[in-house]
């Protein structure tokens, strides 16, 4: 019941409406990335933008990926030791360790990390700009925000990412291997001729796709999301959740499909 | 095979009227969802002429703005602004002819995280044809022209109100744009402000004449404007001797219902005898 008594009803909205406005947000959403990476070949290109956007996506969030990876690594070893253990396989944590990081948390860590902090960022920055007209302005000023605004976004996450994730692998695996030195008591050198050892051509170019893939999601999620902002700042608020949400929901989903496309593409 | 028809031979007439005019609207349509703004409206804004708008809140007011500036698409009908006939331009063409348009948004609309300076630079920085000295001249000609140099390097969150208006001014003139498009740029300010705002576009319309259209909710303001023009000797506005109005390039628009309900000078409003208009600027 609101203050005047009233009482507030929901709207129900028709199926035919609903699927309307999905294909809707599809469509805008598969326009939005198309030109954010058709504008890297069109003139003006905003190179100081897209340096500023790194800064913030790479070093702001390089902290946060990598502490995630060296415990993510840390845990993965610890966890595996007990099972490993039971078969007297101890010394091959380094392996286990190895390929799960590169292959699969390092990337999937970062990207989650980087999505937490940056598609949240981005929505609600872009999203401001449309509730306070900025973004009009800068049409009427002449200037293209896609442009200027999407696509230095996306190609400094898609960079950022990249160099982000290789980091964070290599901090999972030193994880690794201060449980594996200082709690299960193995031999340091040992750890890192397994780990470095058991990896193979298809798990590096898998580890080094994704976060490619994932850049992407992220920056354009979280811009689409921004510059379709309604209903002041109540609705930025909103599209800041529904961008974090869905950035993450997409680089969960999306990596099943890009593990199993690459599996088949490299046998 | 027969060539595709050109616009000039769709229709010749506006085409014609577009020329001789800054901005015409030709029985323009708009709808948001299903609610329709406006209903067919037709006006036209004579080459350093300024045109008030206005109507009562939803009347679609400053969706004509946005309409003129391509920003919105009408569901039906022509604009022309410049000639050029903005419905049929992609956002490519649309960017290379609003740099020849200035827009005061209705809250200033300035770039929260830019600086005074960078706020009315960023066209000229944008086109990116003018040196760093250059700019920084025109960049102070222009806050010079708002009074309000000493803001350069300040941030739009530490400027009141109407200072944000007037920094919004100065980044719509630096490039000396052919039509100004003012959405009310004295919205919610206190009268003394209010005054300054006026006399800005009193200033720009007598020193520059640049066509502008004007949506406002004060009739006051566009009365002011109607009644003033200004003395570049004495650098102020000064009131029109009695019965000199019709020299000044100044006309007003009512819209109601989504259709222009008057369109003339001061005089004619004032006179006017329809029932809705009497009670409007009373």
């Amino acid at each position: 019941m609101c203050a005047g008594g009233c009482i507030t009803r929901m709207e129900l909205i028709s199926p035919t409406e609903l699927a309307r406005e999905k294909v809707l947000s599809v469509q805008e959403y598969t326009f939005l990335a198309w030109r954010s990476v058709t504008n890297l070949f069109r003139t003006p290109r905003y190179w100081d933008d897209m340096i500023q956007q790194a800064d913030l996506i790479g070093f702001g969030s390089l902290p946060i990926v990598l502490a995630a990876c060296f415990f993510t690594g840390a845990a993965l070893a610890l966890n595996s030791a007990s099972t490993l253990s039971r078969f007297g396989a101890l010394s091959l944590i380094g392996q286990l360790v190895s390929i799960g990081i590169v292959r699969e948390l390092g990337p999937v860590l970062s990207g989650l990390v980087v999505a937490g902090r940056n598609s949240s960022g981005m929505a609600s920055e872009l999203g401001s700009m449309i509730v306070t007209e900025q973004i009009d302005a800068m049409r009427a000023l002449g200037t293209d925000p896609m442009k200027k605004l999407v696509t230095p976004r996306v190609a400094s996450t898609v960079l950022m990412l990249f160099f982000l994730t290789i980091l964070g692998d290599f901090l999972g695996l030193i994880g690794g291997n201060v449980v594996a030195t200082l709690l299960l008591g193995l031999d340091s050198h040992q750890y890192w001729s397994n780990a470095w050892q058991t990896l193979v051509f298809e798990d590096v170019f898998m580890g080094l796709v994704k976060p490619l893939v994932f850049g992407f999601i992220i920056a354009t999620i979280g811009c689409y999301y921004g510059l379709t902002t309604k209903g002041g700042t109540q609705g930025v608020g909103r599209a800041t959740t529904e961008a974090v949400v869905a950035a993450m929901i997409l680089i969960i989903a999306v990596d099943v499909f890009v593990t199993r496309l690459l599996m088949l593409l490299l046998g | 095979m027969a060539a595709p028809p050109t616009l000039i031979e769709r229709s010749p007439v506006m085409t014609a009227g577009a020329q001789q005019n800054a901005i015409v609207f030709e029985d323009v349509v708009m709808s948001f969802e299903s609610n329709q703004v406006l209903n067919g409206i037709s006006f036209r804004l004579a080459h350093g002429e300024t045109k008030a708008i206005f109507g009562v809140a939803g009347s679609g007011k400053s969706t004509v703005l946005k309409l003129a500036l391509g920003l919105l698409k009408p569901d039906r009908g022509h604009i022309y602004v410049l000639g050029q006939d903005v419905t049929q331009m992609d956002e490519e063409d649309l960017f290379e002819l609003r740099r020849k348009i200035g827009m005061v948004f209705q809250e200033g609309a300035l770039f929260d995280s830019l600086t005074v300076r960078e706020n009315v630079a960023f066209r000229l920085m944008e086109e990116g044809s003018a040196s760093e000295e250059e700019i920084e001249q025109r960049v102070r000609e222009s806050l010079r022209f708002v009074e309000l140099e000493h803001t350069l390097n300040m941030f739009p969150a530490e400027l009141s109100g109407g200072m944000r208006r007037r920094v919004a001014i100065a980044r719509a003139i630096i490039t000396q744009p052919e039509v100004l498009l003012y959405d009310s740029p004295t919205g919610g300010l206190d009268p003394v402000t209010s005054t300054t705002i006026v006399e800005l576009i009193v200033k720009q319309r007598d020193v520059y004449k640049t066509s502008s259209l004007l949506v406002s909710h004060r009739l006051q303001d566009a009365f002011t404007m109607a009644t003033h023009y200004f003395d570049r000797r004495e650098n102020r506005m000064k009131p029109l001797p009695p019965g000199s109005h019709a020299e000044v390039p100044m006309n007003f628009i009512v819209l109601r219902d989504g259709k222009v309900i008057f369109d003339g000078d001061a005089h004619e409003l004032a006179q006017s005898k329809d029932e809705y208009i009497r009670e409007y600027i009373s």
